[in-house]
């Protein structure tokens, strides 16, 4: 089984039961699944403030929502998290690539990649790292946290998932 | 007419329908106009109403759900509608009240007082059932021939707020009322 598949099965398998997405390259593999098993309800969004919305309207109706977007989207969506998802107190997931960190090739990229980490801290998000197919099992773990402590809560892929450094 | 007779006409036609409302004026116009614990009064993030609706929507499929949005509000976040009109949930009207200024800082013009209409911005979005509404007596007669579907509703109004106090309620308990009042 690839890293995509299982990612993807990690994702399934947790209580999310809706996403929300943004493209990202790395995420290509992931969003093909989610499209084609139509196992989880998926809908792609045009912008992740856009999505922190929807999530918040989804997570008070019922659902578990995750957000699968590129880190770059997390400077999108501060405002909303802080003045929507923590107001509230409403779980969200935000299950993010990051890009603009180790194997990064893309220069536009690398501002917001360097200051992903620092920003959930400072956003007071708790942060769970997935840079290893063992480390997948911290997916389930993030979803517990955010449902339980009623609170945005971000996954952060690393390149290295993939193993292509 | 100004928006908080436009919310007066809306309340006036509500039933059991589940209603967003944009932050500011339009929701504590609202909650003095009738508290409803199926009132979700927004207190941030402005510009999401409709997408907050739209969540709702897809999560209470059962459900109708109604938002009041403003113009301001809505020209922040017009990713939405397109998001909206291709899902086409078959529960949802957003109801714009466009008074064409940011009402709540201080009536500041927006872009539809001057060259932008948004029941065109919806078309092209892809809604298809839309309908304006520039007098007062229209309002009740408009809602109540909507059936399900996903409708686009602009109220054009007069800029202006009514003088009416805050909402007394923090954020969870919005929160915590408002999903006990529609769970089931």
């Amino acid at each position: 089984m690839n890293a995509d598949l299982k990612l993807y099965e990690a994702i399934k398998n947790s209580k999310i039961d809706l996403i929300l997405s943004l493209p990202c390259i790395m995420l290509k593999g992931l969003l093909q699944l989610i499209e084609e098993r139509k196992e989880i309800d998926h809908i792609s969004i045009t912008r992740e403030e856009e999505g922190v919305g929807i999530a918040a309207g989804a997570y008070l109706g019922g659902k578990v929502p995750a957000i699968v977007m590129q880190n770059s989207g997390l400077g999108n969506s501060v405002n909303a998290i802080k003045s929507l998802l923590q107001l509230y107190k409403i779980p969200v997931i935000f299950i993010m690539s990051h890009r603009g960190a180790e194997g990064e090739k893309i220069i536009a990229q690398i501002p917001m990649g360097k200051l992903t980490p620092d920003l959930l801290d400072l956003l007071k998000i708790e942060k769970f790292i997935i840079d290893s197919e063992r480390s997948l099992k911290q997916i389930q773990t993030a979803v517990e946290h955010s449902i339980s402590s009623g609170m945005p809560t971000g996954i952060l892929l690393k390149r290295k998932l993939w193993g292509s450094l | 007419m100004k928006r908080f007779d436009a919310i007066k006409r809306i309340i006036e036609t509500i039933n059991n329908e589940i209603l967003v409302c944009n932050l500011g004026s339009p929701s504590r116009e609202l909650f003095n106009i009738k508290d409803r614990d199926e009132n979700f009064y927004m207190l941030g993030s402005m510009g999401l109403a409709s997408s907050i609706a739209f969540g709702i929507a897809i999560a209470k499929p059962n459900r109708k759900v109604w938002c009041i949005d403003g113009d301001g509000a809505l020209l922040m976040n017009l990713g939405s509608l397109s998001t909206i009109a291709n899902n086409q949930p078959n529960n949802f009207t957003l109801i714009v009240i466009d008074n064409g200024a940011y009402g709540s800082t201080g009536n500041q013009k927006t872009h539809t007082s001057q060259k932008t209409k948004l029941e065109t911005i919806a078309e092209g979005a892809g809604f298809e059932s839309i309908y304006v509404i520039n007098n007062e007596d229209d309002i009740i007669s408009t809602l109540k021939t909507l059936d399900r579907g996903c409708h686009f509703v602009k109220i054009k109004v007069l800029p202006g707020n009514a003088q009416v106090e805050n909402i007394p309620l923090n954020p969870e308990q919005v929160k915590h009322r408002f999903i006990k009042s529609i769970s089931n």
